[in-house]
C-alpha cells in the first residue's frame, strides 16, 4: 500500500504542478466565471442564445463557422433554440444549391441541415476583403488558443491606444492580451451595438462573456454531456474500486503477505 | 500442479487439448506461480495490456469514420467530434489513452531499472521491451500526425527531416519517407497505414514479451531467484488478477479524470487550427512522452550527431543488461545505486522539462548537462558501480524479509535491535 500512495501522490504533483503552470499563464488574463468549467459545468442557455446572436450579428461578417450546422442550434447541451426558432434562423440565409436538372446553380432558403454559410467563398477572397489577414474560422477557436476561453474573453476587451512607443501601420490595432500586441481586427465590440431581446443590457464586457459561451460550445458541443458521464463513469469507479480492494484484502487474507 | 501432466478433466477438453493445448496454456496462465511480494510498481504490465487493447478497440472504431487525407483529415476529425455517436468519447480516449500508455510504459521501464529486472537471465524479455517501446513512439508519432493539425503537421515535418542528416543518401531517403517533395498527402496516408499496422505488431511482441517472462519468471523487489512454485509464490489467479485489477481501477480513475474534465491538456492548442504548410508555429514541440528524447537531439550542435545522439540515448538501453556489472539485482541491496537511480529520474524528468521550452540560453545550457549526465550514468556510472559498490547482504529467500516486515531485511533487523 505504501508505494501505491507514492504512485499516486508523484500522479497529483504531476497534475498539480501541470494545473499550477497553467494557472499562472492564465492569471494575466481577464478572469470571469463560466458557467461550463468544474465537474457539473453546464452552458447557460441564456448566454449561449445571446452569445449567438452577437456570433450572428458581428462576428458572422468575416468568421466562417463552418463545421456547425443550423440543426445543431436546436441539439440538446447547445444554445437550445426550439425547432421552430431554429428553422427559422436557417431559413434567414441564402444558401446556394444545385445544380439542378438544367445543371443550373440555385439559391434557397437555408435548412436545419445546411452549414452555417461562409462569409467569403474562400480564402483569398476573405483576405482580399480583410487587409491580407484572413479572420480565422471560429468553430474551434477556444480550443485553438493557448489561453483558451479566457483569452478570446480578454481579447475582446483588450483594445487599447497604443503606447507612445509602438508605431502601428495602417489597419493595425494594438491589443494587449494579442500575442505581438498588434492585430489586425478593430475593435468588434462597443456598448449597444446588438439589442438583446431579453433585455440584458448589452455591455462590451457582457456580449464579450456571451460570444465566448457561444465559442465554447461551438468548439465543444458535447461538453455537457461528457461532464454528466465522466461524474458518473468516475463514482462508479470508484465504488468498484473500493469493492474489488476489499475482496483483494480477503483473497490477500489467505496467505501470510501484504497487499 | 505442474502444468506438463495437466489434463482437462472433460473428454471433449481431453480430445481438444490433445490436438490444441489451449486448456493447457489457459492452465498455465492460472496456475503460474508470481512471488508473493511484488508490491504496485509490477501491476503496470497488466495496465500496459490494458492500454494497448483500448488503443486497438478505440482507434479501430475511429478508423471507421476517419479520412486519410489532406484536404478532409481535419474536417473528419470535426465529423467524430460532432457528429459521430459518442465520437468524442472514443476519440478524447484514445487521444489521451496514447500519454496513459506512456505514463505506464516510464513508470514499468523504471521499475525494471530500480529492481534490475532487465538483468540475466531476464534480457530477451527486456530487450524485446526496448523494441516494443520504439514502435511505441513511432505509433504515437504517427497517430499525432494524423488529425492534421498545425502541430501535426510540423511536427512530421520536423521529425522526418532528421533523416536527412545521414550522409550521401539523407535527402533521398527524406524525400521516399515523404512520397514527394514536402509533406502533404501521400505522407498522411503511408502514416495512417503504418499507425495502423504497428499496435498489431506491438501485440505480438507483447506476447513474445510475457513468454520470454513466463521461462524464468517474475523478477521480484528482493531480486532475488525464487524456486517455483514453493511458498514464496502465489498462483496467479486469483492473487495476482485481483491485485492486478486493484490497480488498473485506480489507474482507470485517472485516465476518466483526463479524458472528461481536462481532455486536451496534454495535448498542443495549435494541432486544432489545421495544417498550413504557408505558415510555421512559433515553437515546434513534441507530445510531452518524447520530450526528453527531444531535448537531446536539440542539445546537440550537429545535426547528424544531434540524431545519433537520441537514437543512442534509446539504443542503449538495449545493452543495459551488459552495461551494468552488478550480479545483485534490486536496488534496495545497492546503497549507492540507489542514489545514482534517483539522479537519472531527475534528469530524465529535468530533460523533458528543457525539452519543452526553447533551445537557447540557460535551457540549453541545463539540457547539455543533463544529455551528458544521462549517458555517464550507463557508460561510466553503471560499470564502475559493479566492481566498487559495497552491497548490503541479500535474504535467501523471499519468505524471510516479508516476515521481517519489509523487503530490506538488514533495515528492518536494525529496527529490531533499536526497539530492544
Amino acid at each position: 500500500m505504501k508505494s501505491l500512495f507514492k504512485l499516486l501522490s508523484i500522479i497529483i504533483i504531476i497534475i498539480a504542478s501541470n494545473s499550477y503552470s497553467l494557472a499562472a499563464e492564465k492569471s494575466e488574463y481577464l478572469k470571469t466565471d463560466w458557467s461550463f468549467k468544474g465537474l457539473f459545468g453546464k452552458f447557460d442557455r441564456a448566454s449561449l442564445q445571446r452569445g449567438y446572436q452577437v456570433y450572428t450579428e458581428v462576428c458572422a461578417s468575416c468568421h466562417s463557422m463552418k463545421y456547425l450546422s443550423y440543426r445543431n442550434l436546436a441539439e440538446p447541451g447547445g444554445p437550445e433554440f426550439s425547432e421552430v426558432q431554429a428553422k427559422a434562423i436557417a431559413a434567414s440565409f441564402e444558401v446556394t444549391d444545385g445544380p439542378n436538372s438544367d445543371g443550373e446553380m440555385f439559391t434557397r432558403p437555408g435548412k436545419l441541415s445546411d452549414k452555417f454559410v461562409m462569409p467569403y467563398d474562400n480564402v483569398k477572397a476573405a483576405q482580399a476583403a480583410n487587409g491580407g489577414a484572413y479572420p480565422p474560422d471560429m468553430s474551434v477557436l477556444v480550443k485553438a488558443r493557448g489561453g483558451g476561453v479566457d483569452y478570446i474573453y480578454s481579447l475582446l476587451q483588450g483594445y487599447e491606444e497604443a503606447p507612445s512607443n509602438v508605431s502601428l501601420d495602417d489597419g493595425v490595432y494594438y491589443n494587449k492580451y494579442m500575442y505581438g500586441n498588434k492585430i489586425r481586427m478593430a475593435a468588434p465590440l462597443s456598448d449597444g451595438l446588438v439589442e438583446y431581446g431579453d433585455g440584458t443590457n448589452a455591455t462590451v464586457e457582457q456580449m464579450s462573456k456571451d460570444v465566448t459561451t457561444f465559442l465554447m460550445w461551438s468548439a465543444e458541443p458535447h461538453l455537457e454531456a461528457r461532464h454528466q458521464m465522466g461524474f458518473k463513469a468516475i463514482v462508479y469507479l470508484i465504488i468498484l474500486t473500493v469493492l474489488v480492494y476489499f475482496s483483494m484484502k480477503k483473497i490477500w487474507s489467505r496467505v501470510e503477505s501484504e497487499v | 500442479m505442474s502444468e506438463h501432466d495437466y489434463r482437462p478433466k472433460s473428454k471433449v477438453g481431453q480430445w481438444f487439448n490433445d490436438r490444441l493445448p489451449l486448456l493447457t496454456l489457459a492452465n498455465h496462465l492460472t496456475d503460474y506461480p508470481t512471488p508473493k511480494n511484488l508490491n504496485y510498481w509490477w501491476t503496470f504490465g497488466g495496465i500496459l495490456t490494458f492500454c494497448l487493447i483500448t488503443q486497438i478497440v478505440t482507434g479501430l472504431t475511429l478508423a471507421m469514420h476517419y479520412i486519410a487525407h489532406a484536404d478532409m483529415a481535419f474536417e473528419s476529425v470535426e465529423h467524430i467530434m460532432r457528429d459521430v455517436n459518442y465520437g468524442w468519447l472514443i476519440r478524447y480516449i484514445h487521444a489521451n489513452g496514447a500519454s496513459m500508455f506512456f505514463l505506464a510504459v516510464y513508470i514499468h521501464i523504471f521499475r525494471s531499472l530500480f529492481y534490475g529486472s532487465y538483468k540475466s537471465p531476464r534480457e530477451i524479455i527486456w530487450i524485446l521491451g526496448i523494441i516494443i517501446y520504439l514502435l511505441m513512439m513511432a505509433a504515437a508519432f504517427m497517430g499525432y500526425v494524423l488529425p492534421w493539425g498545425q502541430m501535426s503537421f510540423w511536427g512530421a515535418t520536423v521529425i522526418t527531416n532528421l533523416f536527412s542528416a545521414i550522409p550521401l543518401v539523407g535527402e533521398g531517403i527524406v524525400t521516399w519517407l515523404w512520397g514527394g517533395y514536402s509533406v502533404d498527402n501521400p505522407t498522411l496516408t503511408r502514416f495512417f497505414t503504418l499507425h495502423y499496422l504497428i499496435p498489431f505488431l506491438i501485440l505480438g511482441l507483447v506476447v513474445l514479451h510475457i513468454w520470454a517472462l513466463h521461462v524464468p519468471g517474475n523478477n521480484n523487489p528482493v531480486g532475488i531467484d525464487i524456486k517455483k512454485p514453493s511458498k514464496d509464490t502465489v498462483p496467479f489467479h486469483p492473487y495476482i488478477v485481483i491485485k492486478d485489477g486493484f490497480a488498473l481501477l485506480m489507474f482507470m480513475i485517472v485516465f476518466a479524470f483526463f479524458v472528461f474534465y481536462a481532455p486536451n491538456i496534454l495535448g498542443h492548442a495549435d494541432n486544432y487550427i489545421e495544417a498550413n504548410p504557408m505558415v510555421t508555429p512559433a515553437h515546434i514541440v513534441p507530445e510531452w512522452y518524447l520530450l526528453p528524447f527531444y531535448a537531446i537531439l536539440r542539445s546537440v550542435p550537429d545535426k547528424l550527431l544531434g540524431v545519433v545522439a537520441m537514437l543512442s540515448a534509446i539504443l542503449i538501453l538495449a545493452v543495459l543488461p551488459w552495461l551494468d556489472t552488478s550480479k545483485i539485482r534490486s536496488a534496495v541491496f545497492r546503497p549507492l545505486y540507489k542514489q545514482f537511480y534517483w539522479i537519472l529520474v531527475a534528469d530524465v524528468l529535468i530533460l523533458g522539462y528543457v525539452g519543452a521550452m526553447p533551445a537557447e540560453g540557460l535551457y540549453l545550457l541545463i539540457a547539455r548537462v543533463a544529455t551528458a549526465y544521462y549517458f555517464l550514468h550507463f557508460l561510466v556510472i553503471l560499470p564502475v558501480l559493479g566492481f566498487k559498490e559495497k552491497t548490503l547482504p541479500v535474504p535467501l529467500s523471499i519468505t524471510e524479509p516479508v516476515l521481517g516486515g519489509s523487503p530490506n531485511l538488514a533495515a528492518a533487523r536494525n529496527k529490531e535491535s533499536k526497539i530492544e
